[in-house]
């Protein structure tokens, strides 16, 4: 058993950039590369692709994710872990077996199934945010369930080089491999709370290395254009020293560290995986270098008999428009084209939302003491049945040109279909995990 | 003397459906028992009216130090189907950082 394994996280949602990865794989030393690429509502939305071209509804970007990184994975002998299958994980490894003999290169790709339980929810479900039938909240198209690493780990006994999965847990890609290196028992639940703590600070890349953390002034972060993504080193004992390849930009500190720990974490004492149970309540921080952090001492409970199921529904389209107001009295004239556009709009529109960008668009206030900006943006926004109807909002935006307060400029429109996401409970041992194989 | 919290922690948002969290982290253990005491569920409710219209949960995590808020309906509907800009409420940490203090 070696005494300590690094894995590194390239990728922290669908559209993170590609450079982190290459640079991660070319110079970081690991024995794992993860690409962590499906946020709640991108599988319902991959679903609707596939729906359309049945070999799509994986990730819009593997292709160029796979083209840049394969050579290198390769060549470095660098396993990689990916949830970009999204909607469609068989047709995905296709596509890296299709590229791969493309570059005339030999790989074998292990791809992960069992998350599609749309065939078993029938809708009258309870939704856990709404506390009524799913099928209450709009026509469903999708119900994908969040597996753990007893999926994965049977992919990782195979020689794959390549492990691509739809919805799993996030930690759960990093933790499989953890499990896979140094047998860890599936019941010894601190020990997987430990490793679920690794995945957890290392599933956003750059977001432990000072990506969404600099503010000028109080939170410096050097060379932010060249921010490097993070590796863990983690021993046995599942404690891990957290890292970046030596050069590239960033900060990784206890306080990008504290900050991620605590992201999108409900009850710290209560972190629930397919997996573990997880308490970070006793997990201890330490700087032990340079952009190097240590982290130890997370605990964990016996995972659920429950699986979570995140369930999307058409929920419509929203139509959109913007308009800007600058220099004297803007502010007001802006107030006085929103007054219009709702007038003029309210009985066509249910839901329609109209904010002032500049002012209070964001927290949808101000807390009353900042003054009035010198320009300012009206947006409105109004949900609909049809994108026809959606399509109001914009023109009628656009309309204030010339029947509208003065000085209005820049006008734009937009029409989005809008993809719903509830969820849902299901028994895990609902769901057969299978692995299949493909080589190139 | 009157602070802001942006004058002595950090924090980052996070989204859940319709739930936000909020992590508050002092740059300074020694700021800690002084969150402790003014930055309670009570409070923040209060400061953050306008924007959440749930509950408001406090964890503390000492050893860190740090304070954890989960806040319910907080994002006018979560993440997918709200009308709002930030529909992922990822900007409200600087809302919470806005709150005023007595140091």
């Amino acid at each position: 058993m070696k005494p300590s394994i690094r894995i590194g996280c390239g990728a922290g949602f669908s559209g993170d950039r590609l450079e982190p990865a290459l640079v991660l794989v070319q110079q970081g030393e690991l024995a794992y590369l993860v690409l962590e690429c499906l946020a709640e509502r991108t599988i319902a939305l991959a679903q609707k692709r596939k729906r359309q071209d049945a070999t799509l509804g994986y990730d819009p970007l593997l292709e160029r994710r796979i083209e840049t990184l394969l050579p290198h994975l390769l060549e470095k002998k660098v396993r990689l872990i990916t949830n970009m299958g999204a909607a469609n994980p068989l047709a995905a490894a296709q596509k890296i077996v299709d590229i791969a003999q493309r570059l005339s290169l030999s790989v074998t790709v292990a791809a992960v199934t069992g998350d599609d339980v749309f065939s078993l929810i029938s809708g009258s479900e309870t939704a856990l945010e709404t506390s009524k039938p799913l099928s209450d909240s709009g026509p469903l198209v999708s119900a994908n369930a969040y597996m753990g690493i007893d999926a994965i780990l049977p992919a990782l006994a195979t020689d794959a080089d390549i492990i691509i999965t739809g919805r799993v847990a996030d930690p759960s890609l990093f933790l499989a491999p953890l499990v896979h290196a140094f047998g860890w028992s599936l019941e010894d639940f601190d020990q997987l709370g430990q490793g679920t703590v690794v995945g957890h600070l290392l599933e956003c890349a750059g977001q432990l290395t000072g990506g969404y953390f600099a503010d000028p002034g109080r939170k410096d972060v050097p060379d932010m254009a060249h921010l490097g993504h993070p590796f863990a080193d983690v021993s046995a004992d599942g404690t891990a020293i957290f890292g970046k390849v030596a050069g590239t930009g960033g900060v990784l500190s206890l306080a990008t560290a504290k900050e991620q720990l605590l992201y999108e974490v409900m009850d710290p004492s209560r972190y629930i995986t397919p997996d573990v149970v997880a308490d970070f309540t006793q997990v201890r921080l330490t700087a032990t270098g340079p952009n190097q952090v240590r982290a130890s001492g997370a605990r964990g409970q016996a995972r659920p008999d429950t699986l979570k199921v995140s369930v999307g529904y058409e929920a419509g389209f929203i139509g959109e428009g913007e308009i800007s107001y600058a220099g004297s009295n803007a502010l007001n004239r802006a107030k006085l084209a929103g007054a219009i556009i709702q007038e003029r709009l309210q009985d066509r529109f249910s839901d329609l939302r109209i904010d002032y960008i500049g002012s209070t668009s964001v927290h949808r206030t101000n807390f009353g003491h900042f003054p009035d900006p010198y320009e300012i943006r009206l947006r409105v926004a109004g949900k609909a049945q049809t994108a026809q109807q959606a399509a109001l909002v914009g023109e009628e935006v656009e309309a204030l040109y010339t029947n509208g307060p003065a000085g209005g400029g820049g006008a734009r429109k937009y029409i989005h279909e809008l993809v719903g996401i509830v969820s849902t409970l299901i028994n895990r041992n609902q769901l057969t995990p299978q692995v299949t194989l493909f080589h190139a | 003397m009157t602070i802001k919290l942006y004058d002595i922690a950090h924090s980052r948002a996070g989204d859940k459906g319709n739930t936000l969290t909020l992590s508050l982290i002092p740059y300074t253990a020694e700021d800690y028992p002084l969150l402790c005491a003014q930055v309670t569920a009570e409070a923040v409710k209060q400061h953050l009216a306008e924007i959440v219209s749930g509950e408001i949960t406090r964890y503390e995590l000492p050893n860190l130090p740090a304070l954890q808020f989960v806040c319910q309906q907080a994002l006018t509907g979560g993440v997918t189907t709200s009308l709002t800009m930030d529909t992922h409420g990822k900007s409200l940490s600087y809302a919470l950082l806005e709150m005023c203090i007595q140091s």
